[in-house]
């Protein structure tokens, strides 16, 4: 891809974002329930007080120059304070994604580790008992709620067996120097193996749990791409030029198999990237996801909105990149 | 022809049987083929779509996708047979020894790697070079098969070339470890009108250069006639006719060979006018009980709807000479 094409793609980003932006704003005008109310309804405050913080908030100015103030700071990186918290919103969403970022990268390892193999492995023995077996496994796995597995892991490991912790991401007097803010990475650096192990532990059941939903899609899609790629007729001159059977499904066959399944799991990573809400609140990982619904529930408006753009400019971005990936798969398209 | 595998000739197939499993019950594909290629020699095999052709020679190299599979039959090159060797064995002989090139060098080169690498990986494959130097020999081979500009072509995908410089590459991978058979499907279906003879004349050369045998299938007699020492008929899965080039389009002993060759513009100059074969041919699921020409044939008769077994009808001294015809006619005064 040329440079210029490239900033062509970014700035046909500009308008995605921009109406998400007023998706945004208008979402928070029309959500029932004034926050001066929510805020000070239950002190017993004067009607000059709560006019004072409205005036304050900008509440008490026309909702379109309300919108463009908004947007105005939204593009300067400021998305106003956080009501609860009573600090920058930025700050306090920087604080949480790290956790939701460790979460999702193991998740789509383990999505990867899974889903790859074991649908390369269907498509070759196809209906076969593996491929049946697969197929119901990820059937189940596509149609059954994350926290429904999620609890069912919680039951087993951590309530009947005890072996493994019911939430959180560390132990106390764990916690290791932040490097990365990755603490599987952060304890290896500080050689604290107990800590490695403590936080490996915590990660390993949400993990598990949207990794193998996050699997199950990614097995389907690389089981068809492989089926469809392993009957064409380039798989044919490449048996007929004596290649060995590894080389023929794992290179002639899987390249062409993976770009659908790269795509794909691009895009999966992108919502994971908005902090899955159910699973990170079931497991009680202190990430976006739990702390976006903590902000619902407090009426904390400044962060939701913020949480919202976020997590929308993630989307578009990982689309990007697997549009990014696609092409460097894929050498017959070019962007 | 002899039940037995002819002992001069390089592949032998003696009735060979492929079968399709389909939802009208079980399709032959190929019925007891016989066929031999001897060396250095070019062999036409020709016949409409669907006649089993490509099914054929599929069959040699154990290629026929399942549910398909070799029912019957033998299949001997150089003296081995083919159908009792254990697969790697089988795979080693498959691009060095028998190379087969498709129909559609588009569909049959990989969309995702570049036309050196799908030639360099056949060297590699048969351990006969690695890495750098199995590129840098794609290149001379990419020379060889005349494509222009060869270091650079190395390194392009098969869609950014042109339809002849594809066909080209293809041949360039099929013949990297130079083979001693090259079995050619239709390598100029897929072209421009402009661009078939040239890459015709690319096979002669390289047979030539190499001193391989090469079967050409295809669909046009007139290509027979202009590059084959001898011919095979197909229809319907069977062998119809077999001989020399010059004999059997001089003097065709099946209708259907016949019916074929009226239906040439390029050979019929001296005969009336351009007629094509009345008729389709069977459904593979619902074949005629007899002659499977029978249904279309202009001069059957009685006897047609019993089987025919395949006759030899000049049993010359050398087997290269023979002719047979599977017809009830042959012999008999047109
Ligand atoms: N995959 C398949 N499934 C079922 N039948 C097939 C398959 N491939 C080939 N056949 C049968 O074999 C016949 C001959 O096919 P083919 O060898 O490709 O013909 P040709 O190459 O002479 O045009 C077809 O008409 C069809 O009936
Ligand atoms: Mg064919």
């Amino acid at each position: 891809m040329t440079p210029l094409k490239l900033a062509e793609r970014i700035l046909q980003l500009v308008p995605v974002l921009l109406g998400i932006a007023v998706i945004a704003f208008v979402m928070m005008a029309l959500t029932p329930g004034d926050p001066v109310e929510i805020m000070l309804g239950d002190a017993r405050s004067t009607p000059e007080q709560r006019d004072a913080l409205r005036h304050d908030m900008g509440l008490d100015r026309p909702p379109l120059e309300r919108f463009f103030v908004f947007l105005g700071n939204a593009l300067s990186g400021d998305f106003g304070l956080s009501f609860f918290h009573r600090r920058p919103v930025m700050d306090v969403i920087l604080e949480r994604v790290p956790a939701t970022v460790e979460l999702t990268l193991a998740a789509l390892f383990i999505a990867l580790a899974t889903a790859i193999p074991l649908g390369v492995l269907a498509a070759v023995r196809r209906n076969g008992w593996l491929d049946r077996a697969a197929t119901i496994g990820s059937l189940l796995g596509v149609s059954l709620p994350g926290f429904w597995f999620g609890i069912l892991l919680i039951m087993l490991f951590a309530v009947h067996l005890q072996v493994l912790p019911v939430s959180g991401r560390i132990g106390f007097g764990q916690e290791v120097p932040p490097v990365t803010r990755l603490l599987l990475i952060d304890s290896l650096i500080a050689g604290r193996l107990d800590s490695f192990a403590a936080a490996l532990r915590h990660l390993i059941m949400p993990a598990l749990t949207l990794g193998l939903a996050m699997g199950a899609i990614l097995m389907r899609v690389t089981r068809t791409a492989m089926v469809e790629a392993l009957a064409q007729d380039y798989i044919v001159f490449a048996e007929a030029k004596g290649l060995s059977r590894a080389r023929i499904l794992g290179r002639h066959a899987l390249k062409n198999a993976l770009i659908p399944t790269v795509t794909v799991a691009a895009i999966e990573t992108g919502s994971l990237l908005g902090g899955n809400m159910i699973v990170e609140t079931v497991f009680g990982w202190p990430g976006l996801g739990r702390l976006v619904v903590e902000a619902i529930f407090a009426r904390n408006y400044p962060l939701v909105q913020a949480a919202v753009l976020l997590y929308a400019a993630t989307y578009v971005m990982l689309n990007f990149a697997a549009d990014l990936l696609y092409t460097a798969l894929n050498p017959r398209v070019r962007l | 022809m002899s039940a037995l595998p002819a002992h001069d000739a390089l592949l032998s197939l003696r009735g060979l049987t492929t079968v399709f499993p389909t939802r009208h019950g079980e399709v032959r594909a190929a019925d007891g083929v016989d066929l031999d290629v001897r060396p250095g020699e070019c062999l036409g095999v020709v016949g409409e779509s669907g006649s089993g052709k490509t099914v054929t020679f599929l069959s040699v190299l154990d290629l026929v996708r399942r549910p398909g599979r070799i029912e019957a039959g033998t299949i001997v090159f150089d003296g081995r047979d083919l159908r009792r060797l254990p697969p790697e064995a089988l795979r080693a002989i498959r691009g060095r020894d028998i190379a087969m090139t498709m129909q559609d060098a588009l569909t049959a080169l990989n969309p995702a790697f570049t036309v050196g690498a799908q030639i360099a990986e056949v060297l590699e494959a048969h351990g006969r070079a690695t890495g750098r130097s199995a590129l840098d020999r794609a290149v001379q081979l990419l020379e060889q098969v005349g494509v222009p500009d060869p270091a650079r072509r190395v390194g392009v995908y098969p869609h950014q070339l042109s339809g002849g410089l594809r066909q080209r590459a293809m041949i360039a991978a099929a013949l990297a470890c130079q083979p001693r058979l090259l079995i050619a499907d239709e390598p100029t279906t897929a072209l421009d009108v402009t661009i078939q003879a040239q890459v015709l004349d690319l096979i002669a050369d390289m047979r030539q250069r190499l001193g391989m045998s090469v079967v050409l299938i295809t669909h046009d007699l007139g290509i027979v006639a202009e590059r084959c020492d001898r011919v095979v008929v197909m229809y319907a899965g069977q062998v119809v006719e077999s001989g020399p080039t010059r004999q059997v389009i001089g003097a065709p002993a099946h209708p259907y060979t016949a019916g074929l060759l009226a239906s040439m513009p390029r050979l019929n100059q001296t005969r009336a006018a351009i007629r094509p074969i009345e008729g389709q041919i069977p459904d593979p699921a619902r074949l005629p009980p007899g002659c499977r020409f029978e249904p279309r044939c202009p001069r059957r008769r009685s006897e047609c709807l019993q089987p025919v077994p395949m006759r030899d009808i000049v049993r010359a001294e050398r087997a290269f000479g023979a002719r047979a015809v599977r017809c009830v006619l042959a012999g008999a005064a047109p």
